[in-house]
């Protein structure tokens, strides 16, 4: 594909006019703020903004130096592991059998697919809601077998809450994309190996989940992203980073020492780590992107 | 499939009839729960089947008249702003990138590429990241509690953008010769050629951020604080912010039926754009 038009157009205003929009967009509410983060998280200023002084990096080193910083770090690190295995096993095994599915795999996709629509907040307030100690089912379920649910007070629990929300509403996602990285392999491959005896389980380990990989790692990278900045949502509705601090993910202490604590400096040093995270992930997931064109 | 196995052809079914059933269980309970009176649900187990008083339920949270600790704002205002907020937002980022793409693509100016790269680079600036400099701003302005407040931060939009660029590479310099030749200016040539060759393009878009606009919780969250602007997705937090005990289940769960309504309903009748939306806006 060309990179460029042959034939174009001449005016001297109107592409600035066309740009216009999204150059003002852009520039007020992306560029403005960012380079704002860029410049508060060197410095300090109390919570009234009355008095400003640079300190360089010192920010950055009281983060370092901040052990719920830390163990924030930790806890979205634990939860996107969990989401990512949990949610990407879960949906290669349905998008297989539902590859595998002659009669029927429409109706399975489109019941498989809806949880995409419902929004983080509400599945939160979903899961909430069946474990919720006092009324929840779930929880009542698990009191009669002797499991004593309480997320409010349980750590671990609130942390189990959260990744199954997580995973519920990202299956519809990674099930679509295992399913199509499935249906692209080529039929052949799969009936040559039959023809040599191999069974459907060896088939899968040697055949598909190799061929199915640039998904997955995609996968993996999207999944990711997906908890570092979307969670934060499920997250507030359903354990408000509770108990304690023990599921307050990164954008969720972000959020709390800039709206909740005012401070500042540090909520900025935050945006800043943040930032640098997520370009560290887009690339990854570009070059990933390149890869794949080149196959 | 390659060879036949009854075994294991009725082993997928039961795989994915039980993934079916994972997936669904919350709403259903979600939807038992909308129709029981709150007496029902807070004296555990809660009833399995429907119950009756689902038409009351869903009358208080959509006029306002429901009980609680929490808010009690009507969800029907709530679910106008959130259609509002959705459509401007999925709207304005077609509209906006169109135009940019269409500019980029077919015009020859300073600073062309710079702004191609500009814009792409919003990609890595969510909103998650600006999220104290970003309010400032939109408070400086006097856009706290306004539609305007609500979607304009989030309009701007580097995918579509990137998207619209590569469909526009594809459409053959010919087309572009024969409306010139034709006598058509450039934006007769975009509103009249451009334009309707995308509507797939803008269908899958729309799908896609129709939902992202519906769903957005983190910046209404910060950018209203009067009931009447609240989306609907911020106003169940606030139902339930009472706490376990004062909140009235049946109310919030009808309402989370309402809040999950419209964006299920796109997904399953555009389902087709939905999925080339998702496979497009990823690569």
């Amino acid at each position: 594909m060309a990179a460029e038009k042959r034939v174009t157009f001449r005016s001297p205003w109107l592409p600035w006019a066309l740009l216009a929009p999204q150059v003002v967009v852009i520039a007020v509410f992306f560029f403005w703020p960012a380079g704002q983060a860029l410049v508060q998280s060197l410095q300090q200023s109390d919570a009234f903004g009355t008095s400003v002084e640079w300190v360089g990096l010192e920010n950055f080193r009281n983060l370092w130096n901040d052990p719920t910083y830390l163990e924030s770090f930790a806890t979205t690190a634990l939860f996107s592991v969990l989401v990512a295995s949990l949610g990407l096993s879960l949906s290669l095994l349905l998008a297989v059998f539902a590859d595998r599915v002659i009669k029927g795999s429409g109706i399975y996709r489109t019941l498989l697919i809806w949880p995409y629509a419902v929004a983080p907040a509400v599945a939160g307030v979903l899961w909430l809601f069946m474990f919720a100690p006092s009324v929840g089912i779930v929880s009542y379920w698990l009191r009669e077998r002797g499991f004593e649910w309480n997320h409010l007070l349980n750590g671990n629990h609130a942390m189990a809450l959260i990744v199954m929300a997580a995973v519920w509403k990202q299956i519809a996602y990674n099930f679509l994309f295992f399913l199509a990285g499935l249906q692209s392999i080529p039929k052949s491959l799969i009936e040559a190996a039959a023809i040599d005896g191999a069974t459907p389980w060896r088939r899968f380990w040697t055949i598909q989940f190799p061929l199915l990989s640039p998904t997955t790692f995609f996968l993996l990278v999207i999944n990711v992203i997906y908890v570092f900045l979307d969670t934060f949502a499920i997250v507030d509705a359903a354990t408000s980073g509770g108990p304690g601090t023990e599921t307050s993910i990164l954008v969720y202490k972000l959020y709390y020492d800039a709206f909740k604590a005012l401070d500042l400096g540090a909520s900025a040093a935050q945006s800043v780590v943040l930032m640098f995270i997520v370009v560290i992930f887009t690339v990854v997931q570009f070059r990933y992107v390149e890869k794949k064109v080149n196959y | 499939m390659v060879e036949h196995r009854p075994t294991l052809g009725f082993l997928a079914h039961v795989i994915l009839i039980l993934g079916v059933i994972i997936v669904a269980l919350p709403v259903y309970i979600t939807f038992v729960a909308s129709t029981h009176a709150n007496d029902a649900i807070i004296h555990p187990p809660m009833p399995l089947l429907p119950g009756s008083h689902m038409v009351e339920n869903y009358t208080a949270v959509l006029t306002g008249t429901q009980e609680g600790g929490g808010s009690t704002a009507s969800v029907g205002r709530m679910m106008f702003v959130s259609l509002v907020t959705a459509l401007v937002i999925a709207i304005g980022k077609i509209a906006i990138s169109l135009l940019s793409a269409f500019a980029i693509v077919y015009f020859r100016f300073p600073f062309r590429m710079f702004f191609f790269w500009t814009i792409f680079v919003t990609l890595m600036l969510p909103v998650e990241v600006r999220i104290a400099p970003t309010y400032k701003v939109v408070s400086d302005l006097g856009m706290l509690n306004t539609y305007a407040g609500l979607t304009v931060p989030l309009i701007a939009s580097a995918t579509a953008t990137f998207l619209f660029r590569q469909f526009f590479l594809t459409v053959p310099d010919e087309l572009t010769e024969a409306s010139r030749i034709d006598g058509a200016g450039p934006l007769r040539f975009f509103w009249d050629v451009l334009v309707p060759l995308s509507r797939t393009s803008i269908a899958a878009l729309f799908v896609i951020q129709f939902i992202y606009g519906w769903n957005q919780y983190l910046w209404p969250l910060l950018v209203t604080t009067s009931e009447d602007m609240y989306p609907v997705v911020i106003g169940i937090k606030r139902m339930i912010s009472g706490g376990d005990a004062q909140t009235e289940w049946g109310t919030v769960m009808a309402t989370a039926m309402l809040a999950m309504l419209p964006p299920a309903l796109v997904v399953l009748l555009m389902q087709r754009w939905f999925v080339k939306g998702l496979v497009d806006t990823e690569k």
